[in-house]
């Protein structure tokens, strides 16, 4: 097993250094720099830009700025922002609590309503519970985030004025009226995500229990006598989770990732907000930074998964 | 008429044969507005008064947050390093300069004692320094006295090009003298009849010398100062996350008597324009946002029964099309668009003029800009007294059509004109942005039916702005018959904005495309008024040249305006902001306050 680790692991280093240089060229190759808005600037005469841009060093060819970033990120410098010149860790950790807080707790909203959904259609299939369940999930991720996001903000902010559609990091209260505010702002977008997560979930958790419930294992479990409920959580889940588990852990880079979407419309300082706005700023030191580190925790989490599988299942063995 | 009446009414004022109250109101009757009687009357010899202060509360403080919404987040603190509106207006909360441009393009004093005229001394008679009184007692938020030695260094500053400044341009072809602790000089090395740039508005913010001055050139960007800033700003720090929010509180020791009157403070970033003016309008979760770049459909929609509107200042901020003089289909020593080419169709002037006429300014005021437009036929839109009068514009496809008959434009089998075997066939480019498609749309239908066929091309915007050698898509480049965007004016004075046409800065591949001159226009009449006028001190033998300088654009069709736009802002009903269209939405933040 140790041995299997590190095997992955190693095999990992090359493929992260194939996607860093893939996302550095890409960049690279991409139009625009970071000073385009003082181009319209009259106040700023086209050489002061060329004079930027020679100090940031996007004159020089691209394999040299590539060496340059590559050598500063092994030694754990990651740079720093060309837009807000400050050092891009600092503004990575800035924004991951909240990314971590609103995505975390989309995602958990979505297994709590998946898992009991899922299952409970799953024992039922097609009845009346199951139909309603399916007819949901089809509609949850038919609509996209940037849908149903407007969509709670007219109800629920502009027409019944319930809940503030800006999201603040800073709120000014403290105690028990702070960590209302906080659940308060929180629980659109945590909606929005979470109902769209759990709809594809709902119908992944259905068909693995299906699979699971029709064995012949469980007949016989049935058979001698076990009560319904402990045969369906003991035996079916069980096994049918397998495959769910290893969806979650696929998911946990999202949950550092953020939702670029569903950030923007409710001005939620995460990730995805910074990742857009930087790629729009072409601040490539930050896009770099937090596509590399997600790139990173997809692997890292692709060889969790695998190990978890094993572990669950240990009829599949890692060699 | 400029000349000499003018000149009778400044030496009146001069000499308190007329009020200046009532000479600004004869300006106005001559079609010849505010901000320009300011500057005219300094260099003219009389003192600029500051426009009176609505500001009403009678003591500091005590009301409440006050909250903005901007859709685009400042990233950085540091007034010197601000590329974009945003980043100053989010620097300006804390630093201040010697003066601001207020709503009516007056200087306002902030730092200054006052405002240097002829009369008080402080602008020599030459036109080549400028003396800056500075308010006493004024302190830094850290407690430390302000001193024209903060001035001198941030000169220094920013001057140095190892600092990378954006503000470089400003500082550099200066020099910053300390004559005591409370004056400086700004000496110019030839005679500058618009003085105030240099610590005035958003470049002219001053850094405090004892944070700073171990961090000038190439360590600049070490200065923990440029995150957290101490300055002598109405609000003081508190804490900063780019892109995201920047919180500020009541600077008690602030240095206007009842300034300022919100308790603390806050600018939230993120978003788009459209749901930041629902927070304002609908919900009222934020009392102003800014540069609504919104459909004035949707706004007008919101306002009904809302809890905030719409405001308005009137700038100078042009959105035209641009004419290319060269040929972009030919290519010469590895460019196209060569200034050594001539445009096959725009050199018939009749095509030029044919076009200008096809641009439907008025449908395009009505169904795009609405309240945030105004319909112009100049490039040069304000001050007032740099605005041409003998200028018209007119919408008539009967008129372009007949104009390209009598020129020998014949329309072709497939309804196209063509004279001499060349089509009149147009490639039309401009960035991506609702209202430019809009436009797009609206010329090209007037096209067709006068016969010409355009082909529209739109660019992302970080791309169409973009200073990349290497994108043939860029505006600078220019590759296309026309072209639209919008030139922002920062300041009440048309200097930089008329200079792009200058033939030498004809933008090709020797300066990397870094010049200005897009349409590669070249007219020794031009470059000659606008070399005078760079050195012109008697203002208004200056603002006659500047509209030559319009009229000949107009009259060779260089540009064809579209919209004079106007700067737009949401805010709550009981809110009263200074907006003014000379300055940025914060630049006089101290004033701005709630009626109860």
């Amino acid at each position: 097993m140790s041995q299997y680790i590190l095997r992955r692991l190693l095999i990992a280093i090359p493929s992260l250094l194939g996607i860093s240089l893939v996302l550095f060229i890409v960049l690279a190759l991409a139009p625009g720099d970071p000073f385009s808005e003082l181009a319209t600037n009259p106040n700023v005469p086209p050489e002061v830009r060329l004079a930027l841009r020679a100090k940031f060093g996007l004159d020089d060819p691209i394999y040299l700025r590539y060496v340059h970033w590559l050598v500063a990120m092994a030694q754990g410098d990651w740079g720093f922002s060309f837009t807000s010149r400050m050092n891009v860790d600092t503004l990575i950790l800035q924004r991951l609590p909240t990314t971590l807080y609103v995505i975390g707790s989309s995602q958990l909203l979505a297994l709590m309503v998946a898992i009991p959904v899922g299952v409970y259609a799953a024992t039922k299939p097609y009845s009346l519970f199951d139909q309603v369940a399916n007819t949901l999930a089809f509609i949850g991720f038919s609509l996209p985030t940037f849908f149903t996001g407007i969509l709670f903000i007219l109800v629920f902010s502009v027409k019944l004025d319930w809940l503030p559609f800006v999201y603040t990091t800073d709120i000014n209260a403290t105690g028990i009226r702070w960590l209302g505010e906080q659940l308060r702002q929180a629980i659109m977008p945590v909606m929005v995500l979470g109902l769209f997560q759990a709809a594809s979930m709902t119908r992944f958790v259905r068909s693995a229990m299906l699979d699971v419930i029709r064995l012949d294992y469980v007949t016989t479990a049935r058979a001698k006598g076990l009560g319904k409920a402990r045969v369906i959580v003991r035996h079916v889940m069980r096994n049918a989770m397998i495959p769910v588990v290893t969806l979650i852990a696929l998911q946990i880079p999202a949950v550092f990732g953020g939702a670029i979407v569903t950030e923007q419309i409710f001005r939620i300082p995460g990730i995805g907000s910074l990742l857009i706005s930087s790629i729009l700023a072409n601040d490539t030191p930050v896009v770099m930074a937090v596509t590399f580190v997600f790139a990173c925790l997809v692997v890292f989490f692709n060889l969790i998964a695998d190990v978890l599988y094993g572990w669950l299942d240990p009829r599949i063995s890692l060699r | 008429m400029l000349d000499t009446e003018l000149r009778t009414m400044i030496d009146g004022v001069k000499d308190g044969r007329v009020d200046r109250r009532a000479f600004i109101q004869r300006m106005i009757g001559l079609g010849l507005t505010a901000p320009m009687a300011t500057q005219l009357l300094a260099i003219g010899g009389v003192a600029m008064a500051q426009s009176p202060s609505p500001y009403k509360p009678t003591k500091r403080g005590g009301g409440g947050p006050l909250k903005l919404l901007w859709w685009q987040g400042p990233t950085l603190l540091n007034p010197h390093f601000a590329t974009g509106t945003k980043d100053q207006d989010g620097s300006r909360v804390f630093y201040e300069p010697f003066a601001s441009w207020d709503v009516d393009g007056n200087l306002n004093a902030i730092l200054a004692a006052e405002i240097p005229s002829i009369e008080n001394g402080g602008l020599s008679a030459d036109g080549k320094s400028v003396t800056w009184k500075i308010k006493p007692g004024v302190k830094w938020h850290d407690g430390k006295p302000f001193t024209a030695d903060d001035a001198v260094f941030t000169w220094e500053y920013a001057s140095d090009p190892a600092t990378a400044a954006v503000s470089i341009a400003v500082y550099r072809d200066i020099t910053v003298e300390k004559i005591d602790d409370l004056t400086v000089r700004v000496v110019f090395a030839k005679p500058t009849p618009f003085w105030a740039a240099a610590f005035v508005g958003a470049y002219g913010c001053i850094l405090p010398k004892h944070l700073f001055a171990d961090y000038k050139g190439a360590k600049s960007r070490d200065a923990a100062t440029n995150l957290a800033p101490v300055g002598t700003g109405a609000y003081r720090f508190v804490e900063f996350k780019p892109g995201d929010l920047i919180r500020g509180e009541i600077n008690p020791d602030y240095h206007m008597p009842n300034r300022p009157y919100f308790d603390t403070f806050e600018l939230k970033s993120g978003g788009d324009a459209v749901s930041a003016a629902r927070a304002i309008i609908q919900t009222g979760e934020y009392d102003y946002a800014w540069n609504m770049q919104v459909e004035d459909e949707i706004l007008l929609r919101l306002e009904k029964g809302g809890k905030g509107r719409t405001i308005y200042a009137v700038g100078g901020d042009i959105e035209f099309i641009m004419l290319n003089w060269t040929d972009p289909n030919v290519e010469i020593d590895g460019e196209r668009s060569s200034v050594k080419t001539k445009h096959p169709l725009f050199s018939d002037p009749a095509v030029r003029k044919a076009l200008a006429l096809l641009v439907d300014r008025d449908a395009i005021q009505k169904h795009i800009y609405g309240r945030a437009g105004r319909t112009t036929a100049n490039y040069l839109n304000g001050p007032a007294k740099f605005v041409s009068t003998n200028t018209s514009w007119e919408f008539s496809v009967e008129k372009a059509a007949k104009l390209l008959d009598d020129a020998g434009w014949k329309p072709g089998a497939d309804g196209i004109r063509e004279k001499d075997g060349k089509k009149l066939k147009l490639l039309y480019q401009t960035s991506i942005n609702g209202p430019r498609q809009k436009t797009q749309a609206i010329v090209k239908q007037a096209c067709q039916k006068a016969g010409i066929d355009v082909e529209l091309k739109s660019v992302v915007a970080s791309v169409f702005f973009s200073s990349d050698v290497a994108n043939p898509d860029t505006y600078a480049h220019f590759y296309a018959d026309i072209e639209m965007f919008q030139i922002p004016m920062t300041q009440p004075d048309p200097g930089l904005t008329m200079k792009r046409y200058h033939s030498r800065e004809v933008a090709n591949k020797e300066n990397k495309w870094q010049g200005t001159n897009f349409p590669r226009w070249v007219n020794a009449e031009f470059d000659a008024a606008i070399d005078a006028a760079e050195n012109e001190t008697d203002p208004v033998k200056r603002a006659a040249l500047y509209i030559k300088c319009n009229d000949l654009m107009w009259q060779d069709t260089v540009v064809i305006p579209v919209m004079h736009r106007l700067k737009v802002g949401a805010s709550a009903n009981s809110l009263r902001p200074v907006m003014s269209g000379w300055a940025n939405d914060l630049d006089n933040l101290q004033d701005w306050y709630r009626e109860a």
